[in-house]
C-alpha cells in the first residue's frame, strides 16, 4: 500500500467519527422534521454512486483504446464501488420516501434510470466473474453504457415532472445545512479513493499471483 | 341608461361570479390541537426507525465491504507468500 494510505484512513476514520456530531447539529427541516436528515447519507452516497460510473466508464474507455491492464483493474474496482454506493442510495432513498412521499418508490425517471445505472454495475461484475476468457473487454463495453447514465441520472429530474428534488436545491442550502452535507460529501469522496485503492491492490496481488504460477509452471 | 348600467352589472357579475362558483372548497381550519394517533394513518409514521434504518445500513455496508475486501488481499497474499516460499526453497 502506499505510504499515504494510513494517515488517509485515519482522516477518514476521525471525518467518520466528527460527522454524526454536525448531521445531529444542523436544524431541521421545516416540513419534514427529522425523517430529513437521511439526506446526509443519501446525497453523498448518490454523488460517489455516478462518480464511481464515471471512473469505471473513462477508465474501460482507456482499456479498450490502449490495453493497459493497469485500467482494467481501475474500472473492476470502481464497478464493485458503484454497487456498493449504489445500494445505499437505492436503501436510503426508498427509507426517506416512505415518510416524506407516503410511497417507498416510485417510477420516475431519477430513480428508474438510478436503479438500472446500479443494474449495469451487477451485470459488470457478474461478466467479469463468469464470463471466462474475453470478459475484459465485453464489460468495459458495458461500462460505457454506464457511464452514459450519469448525465442522464443528474439533470433527469430538471426537465421530467417527478417528485424528486431538482439539483437547484443544493446550491441553496443554508450553511447549517450545507456543511454537514459537504463535510459527509468529503468523507465519502476520501473512503472511496481508499477503497479504490484497495481492491486495485487486491486485482494488482491477483495479477501478481497468476504471473508467479505461470512462471512455475514453465 | 339604465340598459347600459344592468348590461354593465350583468357583465361584472358573469366575469367576478364564474371562478368563484369554480373555486374549491376552502379546506376546514383546525381549531384545535390534533391528538397525534388521531391523525390518518400516513401521517403517524415515525421519522426515527426510518432514520436509524437508513444510517445502520450505511454503516453495516460499508463495514461490510471493508472486510470482504480485507479478507479477500488476506487470502491472496498469503497464496503469495506461500508460493513465493516454494519457488525459492531448492528442489530436491
Amino acid at each position: 500500500m502506499p505510504k499515504w494510505f494510513v494517515p488517509a484512513a485515519v482522516v477518514c476514520g476521525l471525518m467518520f467519527a466528527a460527522a454524526p456530531i454536525l448531521i445531529a447539529n444542523a436544524p431541521y427541516e421545516s416540513t419534514m422534521g427529522l425523517v430529513q436528515k437521511i439526506f446526509y447519507v443519501h446525497l453523498p452516497s448518490a454523488l460517489i454512486f455516478l462518480l464511481a460510473a464515471v471512473v469505471c466508464g473513462v477508465a474501460s474507455v482507456r482499456f479498450l483504446f490502449g490495453g493497459n491492464p493497469r485500467h482494467d483493474r481501475i474500472a473492476w474496482a470502481a464497478a464493485e464501488l458503484v454497487v456498493l454506493f449504489g445500494i445505499i442510495t437505492l436503501v436510503t432513498g426508498p427509507l426517506w420516501a416512505r415518510k416524506a412521499w407516503g410511497v417507498w418508490w416510485q417510477w420516475d425517471v431519477r430513480l428508474t434510470a438510478s436503479l438500472m445505472g446500479w443494474m449495469v454495475a451487477v451485470a459488470y461484475l457478474l461478466l467479469r466473474k463468469y464470463g471466462g476468457p474475453g470478459s475484459d473487454k465485453l464489460a468495459a463495453g458495458l461500462a460505457l453504457f454506464g457511464m452514459a447514465n450519469v448525465p442522464f441520472i443528474y439533470i433527469s429530474v430538471n426537465y421530467w415532472r417527478t417528485i424528486h428534488p431538482t439539483t437547484n436545491v443544493l446550491p441553496t442550502l443554508p450553511v447549517s445545512m450545507g456543511l454537514p452535507v459537504w463535510f459527509t460529501f468529503a468523507t465519502f469522496f476520501l473512503l472511496f479513493i481508499l477503497l479504490l485503492r484497495m481492491r486495485v491492490r487486491l486485482e494488482e496481488q491477483r495479477a501478481r499471483l497468476d504471473a508467479l504460477y505461470l512462471s512455475v509452471d514453465a | 341608461m339604465m340598459r347600459r348600467l344592468l348590461l354593465a352589472i350583468l357583465l361584472v357579475g358573469a366575469t367576478l361570479g364564474v371562478p368563484v362558483d369554480t373555486q374549491q372548497p376552502e379546506p376546514k381550519q383546525q381549531e384545535e390541537f390534533v391528538p397525534i394517533d388521531q391523525l390518518p394513518p400516513q401521517d403517524q409514521l415515525p421519522a426515527a426507525p426510518l432514520l436509524v434504518t437508513a444510517y445502520s445500513f450505511v454503516v453495516l455496508a460499508l463495514f461490510a465491504y471493508v472486510i470482504s475486501v480485507a479478507r479477500r488481499l488476506g487470502v491472496v497474499q498469503r497464496e503469495l507468500d506461500r508460493l513465493q516460499s516454494d519457488v525459492k526453497r531448492p528442489r530436491t
